[in-house]
């Protein structure tokens, strides 16, 4: 098994770029109508995700909420399998039946995209109760937003974790606004880690721009949890460019704020580390994004080549056929 | 055969499904520790241990979700409501995770689990704890609903419910836990498939279809109305979903008249599903109007005289019987 630290920055920073290049074609897109029902981007928040995938490992549980297709790239979900998925087709990784919020990837260990806030996290719990009935080391990654730790089901689910001592890392992807409520009008805490305290529960608070600080104290935590199972809850401060959906023009913020942010850009900034560092050119850069950017059109491609699930096979996947 | 109660059946079924199959374990409140609320895992803490048979603070959609969970990775979860009506806080976990996923994931995840508790009326526990919710469950896709009436059903059911790889609730009946009936010795593997309805007394002028609490109520009617020169048949529905159509209409296709009794509320309930089946099937073998006798549509008091006024009894179905048989 691969040690997380060693896994290549530059690939890292590929994986983000294959996020924020994948979205901005959804967003075109959804746009051009290909795309129906709801669809949340992932623009801005990319070192979240890439840094928990390179602290963990390609078997680790992850799950998370409808914000979801950034997660199911870094776990290694194609492409065209994504895309295929927006765009309702059969090679889609929920075979078109699942749509935006709801990306599953058994083979890569993505268990959703799950889109009531905050009813995934006693999933997250089950799953992590599994891995310790077995006795194995895995860990379960449960992501979710700073909307959903108002909800009861989050509330109860950190209490059976904590009760249990599951070995979860509860990572809240605090972008500042619930939809367009912000955590100020939202949450009584000054700040959302202290909702583990409650739960006895350690917590952090993590740059969420920084794609190595979250690589790094995320590696610490999930280190601790394989030696002996027990939760971590760690508030990622980040931010989606992006409004909450397509259809959100995001007037509840302003565009200061949203230039402070873009100047802190994650990929801009692990860019710059490795640049300064030597372990990168400009030249390597431009072909890491421009295949980026091939890979996101090709998917397009891809996915306006694909079928449609006939219409009579919706009944097969309402009960599966087996029992013991 | 041997008789044991309705509670010792359901018993007997979490201990053989325990230890067939390690994946299996118990998960509610007061299951463990306490032996359950109404002692139905009695001993299986001692015999099987705090791993498998765990107790939770009184969070019920935490731990449905839980049993959700350890559904999708492998593990077959039997989550214990005290009551049905405390499933209602859970409703978003067995209603929107546990039936969805299948659909949702395209095939990838199938929720084997199984939830499992009292269900319905019992006596005098007010409008909060007094729900019958098989129609609520029933009318969810992915869901599978049964509603055992006798201990042999009980313990058939319940056996098959966990090994079944899709969602099943076990809707218990909270009247019957100290019900005897007759039941195949240990030894002998008991499995009762969902999908099949027991004709529980054969007759020949009304077909009764009844399902849970109402079954040992309909068979005292049919008796009485020996008495009286009508012959009545009873159909126990035993599982809601997957609905045993072929029992009903084959029962209506020889008594040409049907009572439906339910344990549940009018609107929207069960007997509505069925009595809109029978017309669509068979309608030209009725000689008259279906009958039904439901709860009436109120929430429950509690006062005794006025929840024995709301819930079916005897005297209703007597009275329904003679309405449909024009006698």
């Amino acid at each position: 098994m691969q040690q997380p630290d060693q896994r290549d920055e530059v690939e890292m920073l590929a994986l983000m770029l294959l996020i924020r290049r994948f979205e901005e074609r959804a967003s075109q897109q959804y746009q051009a109508q290909k795309i129906g029902g709801f669809c949340h981007l992932y623009i801005g928040q990319e070192a979240v995700v890439a840094g928990a995938v390179a602290a963990t490992r390609p078997d680790d549980y992850m799950i998370t909420a409808y914000r979801d297709h950034g997660h199911a790239l870094a776990r290694g979900t194609s492409a065209d399998a994504c895309m295929a998925e927006l765009f309702g087709k059969e090679t889609g990784c929920s075979r078109g039946l699942g749509g935006s919020m709801h990306f599953f990837d058994k083979g890569n260990h993505m268990y959703g995209g799950h889109a009531i806030v905050g009813a995934h996290v006693p999933l997250a719990a089950g799953m992590a109760f599994a891995s310790k009935y077995r006795n194995e080391d895995r860990v379960t990654l449960c992501f979710f937003g700073d909307g959903a730790i108002n909800q009861g089901a989050f509330h109860e689910a950190l209490n059976l974790i904590a009760l249990y001592k599951l070995p979860v890392v509860l990572i809240c992807e605090n972008n500042l606004f619930a939809m367009g409520t912000s955590v100020k009008r939202s949450t009584s805490l000054k700040q959302i880690v202290d909702r583990a305290e409650g739960y006895d529960i350690p917590g952090d608070i993590i740059d969420g721009m920084n794609f190595r600080e979250v690589r790094d104290k995320l590696s610490e935590i999930v280190g601790s949890i394989r030696k002996e199972p027990h939760p971590a809850f760690v508030e990622i401060r980040t931010y989606r460019y992006r409004g909450h959906s397509m259809s959100d023009p995001a007037s509840y913020r302003t565009k200061d704020e949203l230039e402070k942010y873009r100047l802190d850009d994650p990929i801009i900034r692990l860019r710059a580390q490795l640049t300064r560092e030597g372990k990168l050119t400009n030249e390597q850069f431009d072909q890491i994004d421009k295949e980026a950017k091939e890979k996101a059109l090709a998917s397009v491609k891809f996915a306006e080549n694909s079928g449609e699930l006939a219409v009579e096979e919706v009944y097969e996947y309402v009960y599966a056929k087996g029992a013991q | 055969m041997r008789e044991i109660t309705y509670r010792q059946a359901l018993n007997e079924a979490l201990a053989e499904e325990l230890e067939r199959d390690p994946n299996v374990f118990l998960m509610g409140e007061e299951v463990a520790e306490y032996q359950g609320a109404y002692k139905v895992s009695q001993g299986l803490l001692e015999r099987f241990g705090p791993k498998r048979i765990i107790d939770t603070p009184i969070s019920e959609n935490g731990f449905a979700g839980l049993g959700v969970g350890a559904a999708m990775v492998g593990l077959r979860p039997i989550i214990e409501f005290m009551t049905f009506s405390f499933s209602l806080v859970a409703f978003d976990q067995v209603v929107n995770n546990a039936p969805n996923l299948l659909m949702m994931s395209g095939g990838q995840f199938n929720i084997p689990i199984t939830f499992r508790g009292p269900n319905g009326p019992a006596h005098q526990l007010g409008a909060t704890h007094s729900h019958a919710t098989e129609n609520l469950y029933a009318s969810v896709p992915g869901l599978k609903v049964c509603t055992p009436a006798t201990p042999r059903d009980a313990k058939g059911l319940l056996k098959t419910a966990v090994r079944d790889d899709n969602p099943v609730l076990v809707l218990e009946a909270e009247l019957l836990y100290s019900s005897k009936g007759l039941v195949e010795p240990p030894d002998e593997e008991l499995l009762i498939p969902l999908g099949q309805a027991e004709v529980k007394r054969e007759g020949s002028d009304v077909s009764i279809i009844c399902y849970a609490q109402t079954v040992p109520l309909a068979l005292t009617v049919a008796a009485q109305l020996e008495e009286q020169d009508i012959s009545a048949e009873v159909i126990d529905l035993r599982s809601i979903k997957p609905l045993d159509e072929e029992t009903i209409f084959n029962s209506v296709a020889r008594t040409h008249r049907v009572l439906i009794v339910e344990q549940g509320r009018p609107f929207c309930g069960v007997g509505a599903e069925i009595c809109y089946r029978i017309q669509k099937n068979i309608f030209d073998e009725l000689d008259a109007p279906i009958v039904r006798v439901s709860q009436e549509d109120v929430p429950m008091p509690y006062n005794e005289r006025l929840e024995k006024f709301v819930l079916p009894n005897a005297d209703k179905l007597m009275a329904a019987v003679k309405k449909v048989c024009y006698a």
